[in-house]
């Protein structure tokens, strides 16, 4: 017999989709199947049942190979590792809970060290931009039931979050949107053509870079102003009007923006000039702005560093106070200019995502990572802890895009004798006060 | 004034934070007590005497301090921070927060220096003799207040972000600069002598940029309005101005409503050098498109193929980007 479990929340995307239905079997340590989940979210469900996986932590070798050590091996030498440091790095967090980020930054500042999350490759300029000039925002739920007017700007949600256009943004009915898509007009801004924007009523090919330019030219336009050139950033003078009238005639509008512009040229201004539309267009009717964010819980790591320390991301602690200033505490910044003298990576994987030099410097320095996954980063870690699925196999707090926390569920069981990462979080924790305290 | 050298003797491990290094903390001390002075590397507090070798002694106040630090300082950060007065002379290139948030007295650095220098500054002299990396004169992450007062020259080349949210001041630069020049500012002037990539006056509100070389792209949110004649210093001549940034909102004095102004100097040609991005960009024919077409029809062409293509028959070399579209645009139409 098996056990059918309903609403579970998925721990893939920002998306955070809570209507999945697991079956699981009667004891309650097999995970069988996956339902309502799109293929990533099921692949990751799944994933944890697979027969190859790490139970036990690894340490990397000379040669190149990896010996199993115990838990309290690991605990030990990450505790070690993190108080001797004069400037350890304490990257990740994002696919992680948020109890297990709150002991992260326990850790952070007991001994001084930097703690940053992906955001710092990822959405970290939208947190700078808001910082600058705010954001009007809503909550998904809003999109589904209000919006009449979609933008996705530098982003493929087709891809990247693939329920969200079905659950949110292009064709549920909700209450004041009860003709679905039909009654829905979208814009896609990419260089590209995507599966997105084949469903756009008007795509915007803007020139690669050239973001911050379509943009102030829109504002532009929205206030009725002569642009200069025929061709702005790519796109024709009247398709920039013919936008711009289109956004003004909807009754609630929502930009949704990803990766495409926090990560092109200009970075922050780009958000900066998106931030500052949506709060022209609400002159002239309700206008919000959404950021994509891409792990499940990245938002959360903010929410819990902003709570702690006040700043969202990239928090300096090695003064004993909170200092933040992206570019200089960065985790790219402090790896590429050999700032740090240890990482602690936890639930992410800056092996596959960063410039080749800071992984090198990774590899070069002291360094733990705690992730479920053999990655490049568990590879070229010197000490690599397997922990529980959060989400999966250990419950825990997180929060969705749009800054809604959501708690998320256990359903199966974790193999045995593995621990949460929130567990070896709080046994380092109290290993660390026991080696400062002598 | 009373002169105290700094020479590095011991390079740092990690980078050192060096806050105490400014004539306001000098002045009055003994050389014990300078050597005393806190710096700190990471989560570790050391003093000045470990890294440097002092001599000399101080004035009674920071005005009468002149400071000279020497040595390899690639690895110390802000050297001169928050000074009201006095000098500091660098013999070197140190490294980030040189000036920020000055507020009087002069700095000149021999090298060059990294990002967010002279962030915030309110008042005094910041002179580099070499480049500037990003962020010069630019505001803290999350302050709508950035340079205020006070002068920065470099006699190089600066970063992007320069004046971010820039409210008052002058910033000369004698070379190039990188994008993102007086994003927001309500204030302030930028002289750049060199050529300019783009964004330059992006969402800016009030204050003057003027620009002596190219500006690559400019915003399509800014409006040409005449030409003007100009006589300053340095700077004389026959300047293009550009109001914007039209998509910002701006204030209006006696019923005017007041932009923010580029000043692009017109050439001996007669013409300013605008968007030269745009004279570059090379576009096929409609009969040259044809005969693309007809050489991949019914094929599934690659770009750098089709790029291969069109400088082989054309002699022509196009951007992968423009070849990636192009062929969109060709399958489009299919």
């Amino acid at each position: 017999m098996t056990k059918t479990i309903s609403d579970v929340i998925c721990p893939f995307c920002g998306t955070l989709c809570d209507d999945l239905v697991v079956t699981v079997s009667d004891d309650g340590t097999k995970l069988l199947d996956v339902e309502n989940a799109c293929a990533i979210g099921a692949e990751k469900f799944l994933h944890s049942q697979a027969s190859d996986r790490v139970t036990r932590p690894r340490m990397l070798q000379e040669d190149g190979s990896a010996v199993e050590v115990s838990y309290d091996e690991a605990i030990e030498y990450t505790a070690q590792l993190l108080a001797k440091a004069k400037k350890p790095l304490m990257y990740g967090w994002s696919s992680t809970s948020c109890e297990a980020q709150s002991v992260g930054s326990e850790i952070a500042e007991q001994v001084g060290a930097i703690i940053d999350n992906t955001a710092a490759v990822c959405h970290g300029t939208t947190l700078v931009a808001v910082q600058n000039v705010g954001i009007p925002s809503c909550t998904l739920g809003e999109v589904k039931n209000r919006a009449d007017r979609i933008i996705f700007w530098g982003c493929n949600p087709a891809h990247a979050h693939p329920r969200h256009m079905s659950r949110y943004s292009i064709f549920p009915r909700g209450y004041f949107t009860g003709k679905g898509h039909k009654n829905r007009k979208l814009i896609v801004v990419d260089p590209r053509t995507t599966d997105t924007s084949s469903l756009a009523d008007i795509h915007l090919q803007v020139e690669q870079g050239a973001d911050y330019e379509l943009l102030q030219a829109l504002r532009a336009a929205v206030r009725g102003q002569e642009l200069t050139g025929d061709i702005i950033a790519g796109v024709p003078k009247a398709k920039v009007y013919e936008s711009a009238e289109l956004l003004k005639s909807g009754r609630f509008g929502v930009i949704f923006f990803g990766m495409g512009v926090t990560q092109s040229l200009g970075k922050d201004h780009n958000i900066d000039a998106a931030i500052m539309l949506t709060k022209d267009l609400n002159e002239y009717t309700k206008f919000s702005i959404i950021a994509m964010r891409g792990h499940y819980n990245v938002t959360g790591s903010g929410q819990v560093l902003g709570w702690q320390f006040g700043f969202p991301y990239s928090v300096d602690l090695s003064r004993g106070f909170a200092r933040y200033n992206p570019g200089e505490t960065g985790s790219i910044e402090l790896l590429k200019r050999k700032e740090a003298d240890a990482i602690m990576v936890l639930g992410s994987d800056p092996g596959a995502h960063f410039p080749i030099r800071c992984v090198r410097e990774i590899a070069n320095l002291p360094s733990v990572c705690i992730d479920p996954h053999i990655t490049p980063t568990s590879e070229i870690c010197k000490l690599h802890v397997p922990v529980a699925f959060v989400g999966v196999e250990v419950g825990g707090n997180c929060y969705r895009m749009d800054n809604v926390p959501i708690d998320s569920r256990k359903v199966v069981e974790p193999p045995e004798g593995m621990m949460t990462d929130e567990e070896f979080l709080r046994a380092v924790n109290t290993r660390i006060t026991e080696i400062k305290a002598a | 004034m009373d002169t105290v050298t700094l020479t590095m003797k011991m390079q740092p491990e990690l980078y050192m934070e060096a806050e105490t290094i400014s004539p306001d903390q000098f002045a009055a001390k003994s050389s014990e007590e300078i050597g005393a002075l806190p710096v700190y590397m990471g989560n570790e507090h050391h003093t000045l005497s470990d890294f440097f070798d002092i001599s000399g002694n101080p004035g009674k106040t920071a005005a009468d301090t002149k400071i000279v630090v020497s040595g390899d300082l690639t690895k110390v950060k802000y050297i001169g921070m928050k000074m009201t007065g006095g000098e500091v002379e660098v013999l070197g290139s140190p490294d980030m927060y040189v000036g920020a948030w000055m507020a009087g007295g002069t700095i000149r650095v021999k090298g060059n220096v990294d990002s967010f220098c002279g962030m915030g500054m309110t008042g005094g002299e910041l002179l580099i003799d070499g480049n500037a990396k990003n962020y010069l004169g630019a505001a803290y992450r999350g302050d709508w207040r950035g340079m205020q007062g006070g002068r920065i020259v470099v006699g190089g080349n600066a970063g992007s972000d320069l004046a971010l949210f820039m409210r008052g001041g002058e910033i000369i630069v004698n070379g190039n600069v990188d994008v993102h020049v007086a994003t927001h500012a309500e204030g302030g002037t930028v002289v750049i002598k060199g050529n300019a990539k783009s964004r330059v006056g992006g969402q800016m509100v009030k204050g003057d940029i003027y620009v002596l070389g190219e500006i690559e792209r400019m915003m399509p949110s800014y409006k040409y309005i005449g030409d003007e004649e100009i006589q300053a210093d340095g700077i004389s001549g026959t300047y293009q101005v550009w109001i914007g940034d039209l998509g910002e909102r701006h204030g209006k004095r006696k019923g005017e409503t007041i932009y923010g102004k580029i000043y692009l100097k017109v050439k001996d040609t007669g013409k300013a050098a605008e968007s030269v991005r745009a004279a570059r960009k090379i576009r096929l024919s409609d009969d040259q498109k044809k005969q693309i077409k007809d050489a991949f029809a019914g094929k599934e062409p690659g770009v750098q193929e089709v790029r291969a293509f069109i400088s082989d028959t054309f002699g022509i070399d196009i951007k992968p980007m423009q070849v990636s579209r192009f062929i969109d645009e060709m399958r489009r139409k299919e």
